[in-house]
Order: C-alpha cells, then structure tokens, then sequence
C-alpha cells in the first residue's frame, strides 16, 4: 500500500511540476475545480449536513422521523414503482420504434422519428397537462366525447401514462444508436447458417442489443424518479411521489431539514443506479468489428410483422401527436371543455401579464448557455489532452449532475445559497450558476467523444510546423470541436428552457421562468394560459435550434451531418 | 554534419508503476551527412519511432545529444526547431483545404496570403498534383493526402525532413509508387531526411544509408547494399531478407586466401575482415540465391550435401528446402532460370556450393540461431 501511494504522489509531483511550467493553465484548472466544488458538491454537501444535523448536533433523528412516517414511505414506496414501471414499458415501447426504424424499411421513418422527439425538446410536464386536458374533468375525451363526469385519471394511472410518453423517446434514442451499431451482416449470416426470422432475432439481434436495453431502463429509473413536473400536475394526494413531497415540505410547510432528508432519500437510489449504469452496463457493450460499411438487408422480419410493427408506430405517433394537438388547440380555446371556440385571448395574456416569464427565461437561458458550452468544451480538452492531478475527480464532479435529481439540487441550492459568505437566493446569477451546472455534462460528453476521435497527430503536425500550444488550440483543436460544442449548446438551451425540478426551488418576484408560470397557470386551472405559455415555449426552442443549425451549415458546412441528430 | 545524435538514451516510466523502466532508445550514436536519406528500420518496439520523435522534439532524451546543423537543439521545443515531420496518419487538419493545409506553415511565420498562393501552387506544381489545389482533405485519396503531407512538410525548407512510417496506411500498389515518388521529391529539394519503417523492401529503395535498431540499440549503419550483402551480426542478416547460417571451421588464413573447412568439403572463400584464428569454429551466412546445387558425381567434393525436402514453384524461381545432417535450420536455396539450372525432385540427394564473393564470416561463438 505505501508503495502505491509513493508512486501515486510521485507521479501527483511530476504532473504538477509540468503544470506550473504553464501559469495559464495552472489558472483554469484550479478556477475550475473551485467552481465544480462550490457548485456542485457544496450544495449536495449541505442536502447531507441539514438532514444529519440537528440544532448544531450530529443526530439521525429527522432521517428517522422522515422514515417512520406513513406518509413519506409512501411517497418513497410510489416513486420507486413508477420508476420502474415506466423504465421497462418505456424501454419497450423505445425498442419497438427504434427496431422498427432501425430494421425495416417502413414508410415515413423521419416523420416517426421526428415525432418521437418532440418530447425531448419541449418541457417535461406537457404530456401531463395534455392528460388532464382530454381525460381530466372536464376532458375532451372523457367528459365532452363520451359525457363521463368523474373520470379518475389523478394517480396511478393517469402518471404512469404520462411518464411513459415523456420518457420513452430517451430509450428510443439510444436502443437506435445500439440497433444501428450492430451490423445486418451478422443478422444474414445467422440466415445464412439456416436460422428462422424468430430464431436470428432471439438468439442474435436481441443478446446484441441486451446492453443497450440495460442502459436504456436504468436510465429511464433515474429520470422518471427524479422528474418533478408530471407528478406535481398528475398525482394527486392519494399517490404520493417522493421529489413532490420534498418540494411540498420547504415551500409549503418551510421545513427545510425535512425537505432535505426527503431530497437525501431520494438521492441514494438514484445516484446508485446512475453509477451502475455508468461504470457496469455501459462498459458491457459489444463493439462489432466493422470491415465494408453495410446497409441493412430489411431481411429481419416478415412482411405480416413489418406491417404490424408500421400500425403500432403510428398508433404511437398518433398519441404523441394528439398530446400536442391538445396543447396546441388548448392554447386557442376560449374556455377549455366548455367553449372550444377559437380565440386569441391567452396569448395576449401571455402576452402582457406574462411576457416578464418569456423574457427572464431567454435572458437566463441565453446567458447559461454559451457558458456552459464554452466550460464543456474546456474540460473535456484537458480531460482528454492534459495531465494532471485530479483529473478524474474533475470529470466525475463534472458529470455528478447528470445523476442528482432536480428536486435535491435546487434544495441544496437554497440550503447552501441563503446565508454567508454566498447569498444567492433570489438573484439572477442563483439560476444562471445552476443551470450551468447542471447541463455542462452533454458538452463535456461530446467534447471527450469527438477529442478522442481526433487523432493527436494533427495537433502535433501544428506544433511541428511552428505552432505554439495557445495558437494550435484556437486554429486546430476548437475547429474541430465545433460540432460537439453546439450539440451541447443545443442540449443546454433546451433543458434551461424546459427547466423545471430544480429551477421552481430559485425563482423570484424579480426573476421568473415560463415553466414555473405554466406550472402556476396549471395549478389555478388556467389551461389555456398554460398551452399558449407551452406553444410559445416549444416555439422559441425551435426557432433556436433552427438558428444553430443555420449558423452551423453556413459557416461550417463541412460538418453538415455529423452531429446535431435532434 | 547535418544532425549528429550523441549517446541519446530514453527511458520510459512504466505508467502503472514507476519504479519500473522501459528502455526505448539505448545509447545511440549516429552522425547524418547534408542532404543525405537515413533510414531507422527495425521491428516494432526497437525505438526508431521514439528516436524520430527526439529529433523533431515531441520527445526528451533521458541523456544524451542532439545536434542539428551544427547546433544543440536539446532545449529547443518542437514549434522552434527547424525540423518538418510526414506523420503515419497524415495528419492533415480536416476544417482546412488542401491549400491552407500547405500552406500553415508559411502562414505561422507571417507570410502575405498572395505569396503564400505562389509558393503553394510552386510546390504542387513541382509535385504534380495542382489540380487538387481548392480540394477539401475529405475529398482526396490515401496517396492524395500523402502528398499533401509531403508538400506540407517541405515548404517550410526545413533542415531535416521527418518521415513516420509514411506509406503504411496505403494499400501495395500505391506504396511501391509513393517510395518512388518520396525519393525523387527529397533527392529534388536535397532535404536531409530520417525515414522510419519497419518494411525493408521500403528501406531498401528510400535510403542512402540503413540504420537498423533492435531493442533500442543500433545494430548496423550501412549502405543497402552492404546491409543486405554484409551483415555485421545474425540479427541483421536475419532480419534483412532470407538467409542461410552455415557452420565451419577456419583451416587456413593469410592475406591472399581465407579456406573453411565445412562438413563435406573445403572451400575458399573472399578476404574477410575481423578477428579470427586458424581453428576457429565460424558461422558463414550465405543468402538463398547466392547457393547453387548439383547431383552427385564421382571424384567431385562439395562443402555441404543435403536431401530435397520442399519445392515451391514459383514460375521465374524455385525454390527449395534442403535438410543438411547437424544442422537444425534447413537451408534455402532460390534457383533462378531453371530450364538452365536443372529441376531437383523432393528427396533427392544434393550437393550445394556457393558463390566465395557472397559469404560473410560471424564467430559460432554465443551465437543462437532460431
């Protein structure tokens, strides 16, 4: 043992040695780690500290009496069922229509997988309200179509639905990837070697993909458990779930251990799964050995399947599209169930009353993005091309907030910003940080993703021809990163618009967001206020990503086509 | 003196534990010539690839020397050093144009854009490839981004032109070609040049002169010709083409005549130079197509005799494998024209003998042949 740390201290003071030769980048690190520790760790450090201290004594008994409780188990008990449930259904559901799109030459594959990710890039409550709107009350389904009054859609049902909409997309996206990678050719040669359609698929296409299916469950558990949104419109209090319980407990009852040992409750399970599915599952993946590139030989399935396989996906699609159809209509309809008639009223109000939400929201969002974009890019270059100490604590830190939920970061947020030496609560910059923060890990991916793939030859070939270390990163290096930069602008303008879990712990009479508005408007049973918010909402994030695009094909239009799938 | 390396060592820290060392380069000396081609060549893990790297300065030496036109580069970094590398990948930047790729370059040092143009379309003019002028690289062909690489690497005019291992990635055809087409543009500029590779046909055609290294040390500098006719020790002649190992022993030496006794006769062969006694147990190396066969006659003695045990009939060639009594290694013999020479059937009885000019002398001393 002491030998290994001798050499690990050893090698710690070469590293470092080689650092301080280069003032500039000594700086960067260290302002980089400060930052990931003061916000990231630190507010996770306070969730623990509140829970596990009581009137300035290390005592276990708001964690017990959080535990005891009915109530909260309950909660506990509620999130864990319909994070499973709505893992495996999701995953199912995913697998179908990426297999379909990946395997058969069914019509219409970019409308489906357009379709499919329209739920990704609008704000994660829509499939909610749009279930409350044609199955609530005064649904359009229930109550206008077949006259039913008391149609019971809080609950169970009503959020398992909505669960397995918002988040099957996630599954879809990756078991596509995973499909795709795997080659057809070893599908013909199973053929080939005399198996049945069933057979190839049991025995080949499946264990193939079994990996990719893994991943895609756990890290649908670790979303739905930490999504805030659905649950606060859809539960209702005969099932409660855990992340609205803690919201509930600070903002109803301003009880901020309680909130917080509820918010720790939720953060073992899902930090664990995370983990498992980062440092197990994901390194499980078959890596086919490509020769000739291949095309599918759409061979797989039969044509009764095919077209079984097509009606299912457009049964889906059709759901998908009635949701924002609903919204869509909802945000021209004079009173909701009541007077359908077309009107121009809520907009007008988001208009006036509300333009502050529209505004404060662009302003935070274009604020945080580039920064994080920028940071991504940054840590993933000296993740990948740096040595020094502490660099995978600085890539696992980087990457914590992928596997926090929402719900316990914004509490850690009020827990570790209200009080000196950082008062933040209710500032411009609270937000701003926290949405940094939250989204740099998708640039930071792509950025060691695409960093890996440049050879670092290229590099040195600057370096030899006469380029120093400063000239070769601005002319060669960051070029090359473009594509990964912006798909991680993209990924972090569209999650700080559509923030919601940990975003409704930060907000203030000076500064609000459009998601907590819709949330509000949802809650006074104003839903044409809340659709005419979310078309707007889905609106601008089109219109930003278009812009992206634009900007990318027009100065870049080497690069079409390698990124930017969504 | 173009470049001179002095007792250059590089060892490497084991990345898993440090204590631990790995010896890349050991102790090399080598003293290139202006305009001059050298070639490391080796097997893979012999430390011509970090020795390359020590020159153009994206490695240190752990100890040692190096000297570039009469000046020690040691603490010159890599952007400083008048040294221009062809890199195995190519290593073309794929957001640039095949003209601002070549050109870099003379961008980094200032240079106006409309001289830049000039001279860019001077070295693919030169080269022959100016219609790929307003290409991007992803529209060019393996042996397309070689020459971009080339043309990259020479219009800096630098002192030492650096090639690593440039032709593996391109497919036979193209790389028997290119090593043409290599010799002549740096025989064109007169750049002094080290050139990496583990291919000896490649090594052969490029170089004035061959370095050949095994485990980080040198093990023969000599001309191609010397290299494959003279090797110094049986790691060269081992590596270098096919060679048969022949045991004997010295019986008679002076200034006029060296005569081996070998296992079924004597036989007189070139002066050689090095240390021997009459009486010392020598091995000869002899390669395959400097050995001739006969059938026995009467009367007629011959060094070696053996039996046919393999024919490969190869159209302008045959070559035979012929077991020899005593020796472990079967002997390789490559007949050419052999209407002229005769056919020989598998298990016939042969006599061999071989041309006195082709023959080197090792000691049999501690040597281990596989």
């Amino acid at each position: 043992m002491m030998k290994i740390h001798k050499n690990w201290f050893n090698k710690s003071v070469q590293e470092l040695a080689l650092i301080a030769k280069d003032p500039l980048l000594l700086l960067v690190i260290l302002a980089i780690f400060s930052s990931l520790i003061i916000f990231i760790v630190y507010p996770l450090f306070k969730v623990i500290i509140v829970s596990v201290f009581s009137k300035g004594q290390f005592s276990l008994n708001i964690l017990k009496d959080v535990i005891s409780n009915w109530y909260f188990r309950q909660g506990f008990y509620n999130s864990i069922l319909m994070g499973i449930l709505t893992s495996l259904f999701g995953t199912a559901i995913g697998f179908l229509f990426a297999f379909t799109l990946a395997r058969t030459d069914i019509p219409f594959k970019n409308v489906f997988h357009l379709i499919a990710i329209i739920p990704i890039i609008s704000p994660p409550f829509i499939g909610a309200m749009a279930i409350i709107m044609l199955f609530g009350n005064n649904g359009l389904i229930t109550s206008t179509l077949l006259g039913i009054r008391n149609f019971r859609i809080y609950g169970f049902r009503g959020l398992l639905f909505a669960q397995v909409i918002t988040f099957f997309p996630v599954a879809y996206i990756t078991l596509r990837g995973v499909l795709e990678s795997i080659s057809p050719t070893l599908e013909d040669a199973a053929f080939d070697l005399g198996g049945s359609r069933w057979k190839v698929f049991k025995k080949v296409t499946l264990p193939l993909a079994i990996p990719g299916i893994a991943s895609a469950i756990l890290v649908l558990f670790v979303e739905t458990l930490a999504d805030f949104g659905n649950p606060l419109i859809l539960a209702g209090s005969k099932f409660p779930i855990l992340s609205v319980q803690a919201y509930l407990q600070i903002t109803g009852m301003y009880d901020l251990p309680r909130g917080a040992a509820l918010a720790l409750i939720l953060l073992v399970p899902s930090i664990s799964v995370y983990f498992l599915q980062k440092y197990w599952v994901a390194r499980k993946k078959y890596v086919t050995v490509s020769g000739k590139p291949t095309s599918s030989s759409h061979k797989v399935v039969s044509l009764v399947v095919k077209w079984i396989l097509f009606g299912l996906c457009i049964f889906l699609a059709a759901i998908i599209l009635l949701i924002y159809i609903t919204i869509l209509w909802g945000a021209f309809a004079k009173v909701w169930g009541f007077d359908n008639s077309f009107t121009l009223n809520h907009f007008k109000y988001v208009f006036s009353v509300g333009f502050k939400a529209v505004t404060d929201t662009l302003i935070i969002a274009v604020t945080s993005t580039p920064i994080a974009g920028i940071l991504g890019m940054i840590i993933a270059f000296l993740v990948v091309r740096k040595k020094f100490p502490g660099k995978h604590v600085m890539e696992f830190t980087s990457m914590l907030s992928f596997a926090v939920p929402g719900t316990v970061i914004g509490i850690g947020y009020i827990l570790g910003f209200n009080s000196p030496p950082l008062i933040l609560t209710g500032t411009f910059l609270i937000l701003v940080l926290n949405f940094i923060f939250r989204y740099i890990p998708v640039g930071i991916q792509s950025g060691i993703a695409i960093l890996q793939q440049i050879d670092p030859s290229i590099e040195e070939a600057a370096i030899d021809l006469g380029a120093d270390s400063q000239y070769t990163f601005k002319r060669i290096t960051l070029p090359l990163m473009i594509p990964a930069f912006f798909s991680g602008l993209i990924y972090s303008f569209v999650r700080a618009m559509t923030a919601i879990s940990a975003a409704i712990f930060l907000v203030s009479a000076k500064w609000n967001l459009m998601t907590v508005q819709i949330m509000s408007q949802v809650e006074s049973g104003r839903l044409g206020a809340a659709s005419a918010f979310s078309v707007i909402l889905v609106g601008i994030i089109l219109l930003a990503i278009l812009i992206i695009r634009t900007i990318l094909t027009l100065f870049y239009g080497s690069f079409k086509g390698t990124m930017l799938k969504i | 003196m173009s470049v001179k390396l002095v007792n250059i060592s590089k060892i490497f820290k084991d990345q898993e534990d440090i204590q631990k060392k790995v010896i890349a380069v050991d102790n090399v000396n080598l003293e290139i010539k202006e305009g001059e081609m050298v070639t490391l060549l080796g097997p893979s893990g012999c430390g011509k690839t970090t020795t390359l790297r020590i020159v153009s300065g994206f490695e240190t030496p752990t100890k040692g020397e190096i000297w570039i036109n009469e000046k020690m580069v040691n603490n010159i970094p890599p952007n400083k050093r008048d040294t221009s590398m062809v890199f195995q990948s190519y290593a073309i930047f794929p957001h640039l144009s095949v003209a601002q790729n070549i050109g870099f370059g003379l961008e980094l040092k200032g240079w106006k854009a409309k001289e830049i143009e000039k001279e860019v379309k001077k070295i693919m003019e030169i080269m022959d490839f100016l219609e790929l002028y307003k290409r991007r690289p992803d529209q060019l062909s393996g042996g397309q981004q070689q020459r971009v690489a080339l043309a990259r690497a020479i219009i800096n005019k630098p002192s030492v032109l650096l090639f690593d291992e440039p032709l593996s990635n391109l497919d036979a055809k193209l790389r028997i070609q290119m090593r043409i087409e290599i010799r002549r543009i740096q025989k064109a500029f007169g750049i002094t040049s080290i050139y990496v590779t583990h291919d000896q046909e490649e090594a052969m055609t490029v170089s004035d002169r061959i370095v050949i290294m095994n485990e980080g040390k040198i093990m023969q500098v000599a001309t191609p010709f010397e290299i494959y006719s003279y090797p110094i020790n049986t790691f060269v002649a081992d590596f270098i083409g096919r060679v048969n190992f022949i045991p004997g022993k010295i019986k008679e030496k002076n200034e006029k005549k060296w005569i081996i006794n070998f296992c079924c006769g004597k036989k007189e062969i070139n002066n050689q130079t090095g240390k021997f006694k009459i009486g010392d147990n020598i091995l000869i190396i002899v390669r395959p197509e400097s050995l001739k066969m006969f059938y026995p006659k009467n009367g007629e003695l011959y060094p070696i005799k053996g039996k046919v045990d393999k024919i490969v009939y190869l159209g302008p060639t045959i070559e035979y494998e012929i077991k020899v009594e005593g020796l472990e290694r079967k002997i390789n013999a490559v007949i050419y024209n052999p209407i002229e020479e005769g056919f020989f059937k598998e298990g016939d009885l042969v006599n061999i003998d071989f041309n006195p000019k082709a023959v080197q002398i090792l000691p049999a001393q501690g040597l281990k042949i596989k």
